[in-house]
């Protein structure tokens, strides 16, 4: 298979801002390719093709005008399907949302709409968000482009596997545990997950609020940092949202990595996939070429993040996920009673990993077991905070692998849920401590599946984090740069 | 401590929500108003729509804090948490309130009568949408089905919590109506009970007199009276005792109070268990008003009922140094409650007589509120004089007040247009000698001393003036002819 | 010390939650969660005596929203979204308990 030739987001938009090409042309092309490999792939839940040709006659027309549509100028993107869209079914992969239509926009869909991105639909993930590889939607899993027998990883499967195919340079996910990095990681894409506030959550279903954030798939981590500066900055709609304006993250690029200090995190190797740990110590010489000094640093708090999170993220999710009752909109089961109804409907709304999370944070914050339970995982959170920030007193950018393994097959974990719940192990601290972190694709590891590589930074360290990543990407080995041609099957 | 019952205490703490009259909702710009088409003010965020998410209201934080302040408490940094119960009004199926880190703490009311009940706390929440159960009467149990309309859900309450401070029906009214003074006063609430924007539940228990720990309480809702509430908490309280002293136990549980039939009765539905799972909200930050802003709520707030009363009452009495401050206790919390207290102080420091300044006051002024807080104090006190110097009776100083007040006309005007020039003194002297002519025996009985007949033969002068002799003038008309 | 996850507790926890769970249902969550929790339990046995507990990523404080009024979701538009509306209003079965 030969990687296909498609023109990065920042190439997209300089052609029809320049009316070398028309949005028109472009969206038109993401609609072919989307025509082509979704009855294989399924990336998407609903595919919104009028509405963006529509979309893309109006920028065009506006750059025939001389007006500046903004500078994502008719770039395709497609939307995790737990963003709102006004009059678009926005159904979180859930048969309890099946058919609601928001009445209002997410902040990030007005913003990318403003900076003149197309979406082209609303890309399929783990119901809720919850899970690691797509197999929890209630409308199907979503497959993974270079080996369609494995997963692409989640909760954000679709959009990532929407970048990886080549159906649009840019999408967006949501990553509470890690469902942007580890999907990005198995499609062998870039996965940012921003800082916690950077990015507006008003409009993004909430999973567990205190960790979910949105972030950029895309094939370079130019293109990410484009889409960043897009969607990044205060938000008055969500009291969570940090009074910062975003930086230049792409003009910070390319200023390379000479004289940053590199912390090779040593706990996260020590369970990797031997050609996992090979990938992260290459990426690691990478920057230690770049001119960075690059060290191991043992962190063992970040180990006690996953059962922490797997407390926290329940808790959270019970309670945000309890609005699904069948009073005001969405799925409604009939029952006698209310409190029949409402038990009626979400028994046949949610899927099992909904269900088991549900019952999970439930019962941890339950009476008598809040102290040992919530709490003291509150208490582990602030000891991941406090390790991190201990860590990055030394070090200006850490590094490690993205997951443990490269994609699995499908169906080798849906019946485990522990197993499942490790493969978010070394994304998780991130979230748990509000850090930024993005997964680039680095080496081919097990079945010439693509292995990325980790590189996290302190509280809005975005600009320095992600010049170390273009060091690691320019290092990259050949083959593992998308997009991908769909391999049908087995492994290439 | 008094007994509720020979050999019984009773122990009552009340928890009352107070709506605030912030333009918008907690957390969200919806219109916070009563009585609208339903479901017409909500939003993304108040409809518990996915996706959305709260922001806080500063002026609901600040009215939060006057009242806080208002009932002596600390006004501590919070945050709200999560109470997680599913229930139709609630649009997310949690309530967003204040849980062990409220913004106000431990305060107290002081009582006209003197007691003192604690505050525990006075913290911030969202209030739920309402049900209406169509059919079965519109009782709950009996109901088809039940209708939503989330208008009122995210309005901002402020919950306050007394201590368990309160021993008779007679001192909880006297709370709530105290409370409810006070939350008029600065502002932050209408004080309404019967439009539902103050609601009081009363947690009761009941135990041997002369014994310390407390009984098991119940807590009783749905009064929407101070009567109400009195007749609530005996009731309980007389259950309470009954059960104990047939050697049952009483059960912790709602009770719901039934206006119809004078009782309470359980809540609660068999299989339902309630666990609330309190939680940080994550989706808010902490509030930590600063000192400065503490500071400045406070001294912004305006003098409160307590001390009021003592001003008032201290006017009154520097006016009309012989009065009897029993009797006037009740005038002094009316005139108070409506705001007439400055209308009346001022009167008095104007040379009014303050017996009468401060009946009017609560009468007359008290039927006509609003307009009686922006009469002009001269106006008042001009009234005043002529119904004290008899150019007025007291008959028509309270209609010419009321003209007044209704018309906004001078009193000189108001006079004029009611007629109560028309009967002066020279007449009134000829139709006195008329009356005492044509009533020779009464006229002879009051010769002799017997004074009931005055009464007889001052309303046989008001007859023939139409009421608009000054009985004063005619009863002096009188003894001036019997010679005395 | 490993925690269970009894049938019993399963049962109590659908009720909270609202989920009507299948009998095979509550026997599954009961050994799942039990799994689960077993990890969790590691985080039960640290001494963490005199941590603060952390609930949100960065500690904002005074996020405030001015007192003023923005209009709001066309009624229409959202009872169209409701399973059952009637007379301007969201429509439910009958409401056996009070609200607590
Ligand atoms: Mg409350
Ligand atoms: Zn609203």
């Amino acid at each position: 298979m030969t990687p296909l030739d498609r023109p990065s987001a920042a190439e997209v938009a300089a052609a029809v801002r320049s009316g070398e090409r028309s949005a028109r042309s472009f969206i038109e092309e993401s609609l072919t390719q989307i025509g082509r490999d979704e009855a294989t792939l399924h990336c998407f839940n609903e595919i919104t093709a009028e509405q963006a040709l529509a979309r893309a006659e109006e920028i065009d027309a506006a750059v025939a005008k001389g007006e500046d549509p903004g500078p994502l100028a008719g770039v395709p993107i497609a939307l995790k399907d737990n963003l709102c869209t006004r009059g678009i079914a926005t159904t979180c992969s859930s048969k309890i949302l099946e058919g609601w239509l928001p009445p209002y926009d997410a902040t990030v869909v007005q913003r990318l709409h403003q900076a003149g991105a197309i979406s082209v639909g609303k890309t399929n993930l783990d119901e809720f968000a919850m899970g690691s590889s797509t197999e929890n939607s209630a409308f199907g899993p979503s497959r993974n482009p270079w080996d369609t027998g494995r997963v692409p990883g989640g909760s954000s499967g679709g959009s990532a596997a929407a970048v990886a195919a080549g159906y649009v340079p840019l999408s967006l996910g949501s990553d509470t545990g890690g469902s942007i990095r580890q999907p990005a990681a198995f499609c062998g894409t870039v996965g940012l997950k921003p800082t916690y506030g950077l990015v507006s959550r008003f409009g993004l279903i909430a999973f567990a609020s205190s960790l979910d954030q949105i972030g950029p798939f895309a094939n370079t981590v130019a293109d990410a940092a484009l889409m960043l500066e897009s969607i990044a900055g205060h938000d008055p709609r969500d009291s969570t949202s940090l009074p910062t304006q975003p930086s230049a993250y792409l003009a910070a690029l390319g200023e390379g990595v000479e004289g940053l200090r590199v912390g090779v995190i040593s706990d996260f190797l020590t369970d990797a996939d031997a050609t996992i740990e090979v990938a992260v110590r290459g990426a690691a010489e990478a920057l230690c070429a770049g001119g960075a000094t690059v060290e191991e640093v043992a962190i063992p708090e970040l180990m006690n993040a996953l059962a922490a999170y797997y407390l926290i993220a329940p808790a959270e999710a019970s309670s945000n996920l309890s609005r699904y009752d069948g009073v005001r909109y969405g799925l409604r089961v009939d029952a006698p009673d209310v409190a029949k109804m409402n038990a009626a409907t979400r028994q046949a709304g949610f899927g099992p990993e909904v269900k088991r999370r549900i019952m999970l944070g439930t019962y941890v914050l339950s009476a008598g077991y809040y102290d040992a339970y919530y709490a003291q995982a509150q208490r582990v959170r602030t000891l991941v905070a406090e390790a991190f920030n201990r860590a990055y007193a030394q070090f200006d950018v850490l590094i490690g692998p993205t997951t443990p393994t490269v994609a699995f097959p499908f169906g080798a974990k849906v019946d485990d849920p522990l197993a499942m719940y490790l493969s978010d192990l070394y994304t998780i601290p991130s979230n748990l401590a509000g850090h930024p972190a993005v997964s680039v694709p680095f080496a081919l590891g097990e079945g010439a599946m693509p292995i990325g590589v980790q590189l996290l930074g302190p509280a809005l360290g975005e600009s320095v984090m992600l010049r170390a990543a273009q060091v690691v990407e320019a290092a990259q080995a050949t083959g593992v740069r998308g997009p991908v041609a769909m391999s049908e099957g087995s492994a290439r | 401590m008094t007994e509720i019952a020979p050999g019984w205490e009773l122990t009552v703490g009340l928890e009352v929500h107070c709506e605030l009259q912030s333009a918008t909702k907690l957390f969200c710009g919806c219109a916070n108003a009563f009585g609208q088409t339903p479901n017409t003010n909500v939003c993304p965020v108040c409809l518990g729509l996915p996706g959305s998410l709260p922001v806080l209201n500063r002026t609901a934080v600040e009215f939060a804090m006057r009242i806080g302040l208002a009932l002596n408490c600390h006004v501590e940094p919070s945050i709200f948490h999560r109470k997680n119960y599913f229930y139709p009004d609630m649009p997310k199926d949690y309530q967003v309130s204040q849980y062990d880190e409220p913004i106000n703490l431990d305060g107290y009311i002081e009582l006209p009568s003197g007691t003192r009940v604690g505050i525990e706390r006075a913290h911030l929440e969202e209030d739920t949408g309402k049900t209406s159960h169509m059919g079965g009467g519109g009782r709950i149990h009996d109901a088809d089905y039940s209708l939503v309309d989330y208008n009122r859900a995210g309005v901002p309450l402020v919950e306050i919590v007394s201590r368990p401070d309160i021993t008779s029906p007679e001192d909880a009214r006297a709370y709530v109506s105290e409370l409810r003074s006070i939350l008029v006063a600065t502002g932050a609430s209408d004080g309404r009970m019967e439009e539902g924007s103050l609601r009081v539940d009363a947690n009761v228990s009941v135990r041997r007199s002369g014994t310390t720990e407390l009984g098991t309480r119940c807590e009783v809702k749905n009064m929407n009276s101070l009567r109400s509430l009195g007749r609530a908490i005996e009731y309980e309280a007389a259950r309470q005792i009954e059960l104990l002293e047939d050697g049952g136990r009483v059960v912790q549980e709602t009770r719901h109070w039934n206006e119809n039939t004078g009782t309470t009765s359980s809540m609660r539905s068999k299989e339902e268990a309630f666990d609330y799972r309190y939680f940080p909200e994550p989706d808010l930050v902490s509030i930590a008003p600063s000192a400065e802003w503490v500071t400045a709520v406070r001294e912004a707030l305006p003098p409160m009922p307590s001390e009021r009363r003592g001003k008032l009452l201290a006017a009154v009495r520097s006016a009309s140094p012989d009065v009897d401050e029993h009797a006037i206790a009740d005038q002094i919390v009316t005139v108070v409650d409506l705001g007439i207290d400055a209308l009346v102080v001022a009167a008095i420091a104007a040379g009014a007589d303050g017996r009468l300044a401060l009946a009017r006051g609560a009468n007359e002024a008290a039927s006509r509120p609003e307009d009686a807080r922006a009469l002009k104090v001269e106006s008042f006190v001009e009234l005043l004089h002529l119904e004290s110097s008899g150019k007025l009776s007291a008959t028509q100083a309270k209609s010419v007040l009321a003209a007044i007040l209704e018309s906004g006309a001078t009193p000189a005007e108001a006079i004029a247009k009611l007629g109560f020039e028309g009967v002066d003194d020279a007449a009134l002297a000829v139709i006195v000698d008329g009356i005492i002519g044509a009533n020779p025996q009464e006229w002879q009985r009051f010769v002799e001393g017997d004074e009931k007949v005055a009464q007889f033969l001052l309303g046989q002068v008001m007859k023939q003036t139409k009421g608009q002799a000054n009985g004063r003038v005619v009863a002096e008309l009188l003894a001036l002819r019997k010679g005395a | 010390m490993t925690a269970e996850f009894t049938p019993e507790e399963v049962r109590y926890v659908a009720a909270l939650a609202r989920l009507a769970l299948t009998e095979e249902e509550v026997a599954s969550y009961a050994t799942q969660l039990t799994s689960v929790l077993g990890h969790i339990d590691t985080i039960r046995a640290l001494d963490l005596e005199g941590v603060a507990p952390t609930s949100h990523a960065f500690a904002l404080e005074n996020v405030f929203r001015e007192d003023e009024v923005i209009e709001g979701l066309d009624r229409d538009e959202v009872l169209a979204q409701a399973p059952a509306a009637e007379d301007g209003r969201f429509r439910v079965p009958s409401i056996l308990g009070e609200a607590p």
